[in-house]
């Protein structure tokens, strides 16, 4: 990404509105969003930190998640499937309340209306048993799938409590990446991100760019991600990287402060820094369209 | 019965070798570079807050204590995983003047996002 288009997509990525980004890792114009027969929707939540507690920061953590499945099933067009992308529960050192969070979780969130579900977890969820009780209530935490022409793959990069993905894992997705054509249009979930956004906060994946070169001769890949708390958007060569908002509390942008501690709830402004977003996935333009949301209805 | 002999001239080199061998020790011992003991636990490091000197070499012993943490400061491109029951020795030249953050970055409950601490660098 050059300088120019740098300024501009900060431009747009400011509007808060609809940002386009296509395969190619260059924007396109905002205007003139339609549907073709092609298109389709997804949703993507994340963070969602079912069970935490702290009133300075979410006074209504016990109720906020299921704002959030409201505010999806309020939506005039439903998505074709949701995904959320880890730390669906904060973390706990005791096993039985981790399972009781996952359990809760899972009910909450099958109120929503689309019952095409896509999970992967976080470090919360499965960094303190490699993932063994995640795996009880969800299965697979690496897996792929196809929706009408695009390749999914989920990325698994915190049942190492290490932060990264493991070699059996890269052996594992360099033999799907082999059976995709390099024209194909191929979306990668994941909770931490990829590239080293800001090691220092622990927001990288140790061999992150393991699967980035991976990835790199494919021309139309996107990653969506979680971890971070908030918005982000960034390119690794053509490849774009998203991050979104949480469900639960927001975090304070890259080096912006001294330490990464979550941003206060705002009594003037409940709620605020929250959301989720919809995805208009474009097989035909090969790119994605993205629209943030607010975890409460508006 | 097999008989077992051993050669004089070669208790000779033995003990040479050993004594070469402490005297180059304490030779070293002398050189050696401050060492800063440190132990590693949930969720905390202690000392958290260390003070350094600008191209002054020390090495870090950090024992950690009830489970595997992890030892990583960006700035300074210090990176350990600190085994469990184990001293983890990490040598440390700083290069740059200033104040550097360490954390955890081996998830180790809940309080892991706390386990930080800091490294000064002083000309
Ligand atoms: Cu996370
Ligand atoms: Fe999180």
């Amino acid at each position: 990404m050059n300088e120019m288009d740098r300024r501009d997509f900060l431009k747009l990525a400011g509007m808060g509105g609809v940002v386009f980004f296509s395969g190619l890792g260059t924007l396109v114009d905002a205007i003139g969003k339609s549907a073709a027969a092609d298109d389709f929707f997804f949703v993507q939540l994340s963070d969602t930190h079912w069970g935490f507690e702290g009133a300075q920061l979410n006074p209504d953590a016990k109720g906020t998640l299921q704002k959030a499945v409201a505010a999806v099933n309020s939506l005039t067009n439903q998505p074709d499937f949701i995904v959320f992308t880890g730390d669906l529960t904060h973390t706990t050192d005791d096993p039985q309340e981790r399972r009781k969070r996952l359990r809760e979780f899972k009910d909450i969130i099958s109120q929503l209306k689309v019952k095409n579900i896509r999970l992967i977890p976080g470090e919360h969820d499965a960094s303190l048993d490699n993932g063994a009780a995640y795996k009880e209530f969800f299965g697979e935490t690496h897996y792929t799938f196809n929706h009408k022409g695009v390749h999914f793959i989920t990325i698994d990069n915190v049942s190492d409590p290490r932060g990264s993905v493991g070699e059996a894992q890269l052996v594992w997705l360099g033999d799907t990446l082999k059976k995709i054509d390099k024209n194909a249009q191929i979306v990668v979930l994941t909770h931490r991100p990829l590239f080293d956004l800001y090691p220092q906060w622990d927001w990288a994946t140790r061999d992150g760019d393991k699967v980035v070169t991976l990835l790199m001769p494919f021309k139309h890949v996107t990653v969506f991600y979680g971890h971070i708390h908030q918005e982000h958007n960034h390119f690794t060569g053509h490849i774009p990287h998203h991050a979104a908002k949480s469900s639960i509390y927001p975090l304070p942008a890259p080096g912006s402060v001294a330490k990464r501690a979550p941003i206060p709830w705002d009594p003037t402004a409940p709620y605020k820094g929250l959301g989720f977003r919809e995805i208009d996935t474009r097989p035909k333009q090969n790119d994605c369209v993205l629209t943030e949301y607010p975890v409460t209805k508006v | 019965m097999k008989k077992i002999t051993i050669r004089p001239e070669i208790i000779g080199i033995f003990l040479i070798v050993l004594v070469v061998g402490t005297g180059y020790s304490k030779v070293c011992a002398e050189q050696q570079e401050q060492v800063i003991k440190m132990t590693a636990k949930k969720f905390e490091y202690s000392p958290k807050e260390i003070t350094l000197k600008k191209g002054v070499p020390v090495v870090l012993e950090i024992t950690a204590l009830d489970r595997l943490h992890g030892f990583f400061c960006p700035d300074l491109q210090i990176h350990a995983d600190l085994l469990q029951g184990k001293v983890t020795r990490i040598r440390v030249v700083p290069v740059k003047t200033g104040v550097f953050a360490f954390h955890c970055d081996i998830v180790c409950g809940d309080g892991h996002e706390d386990m930080v601490g800091t490294i000064t660098v002083k000309e």
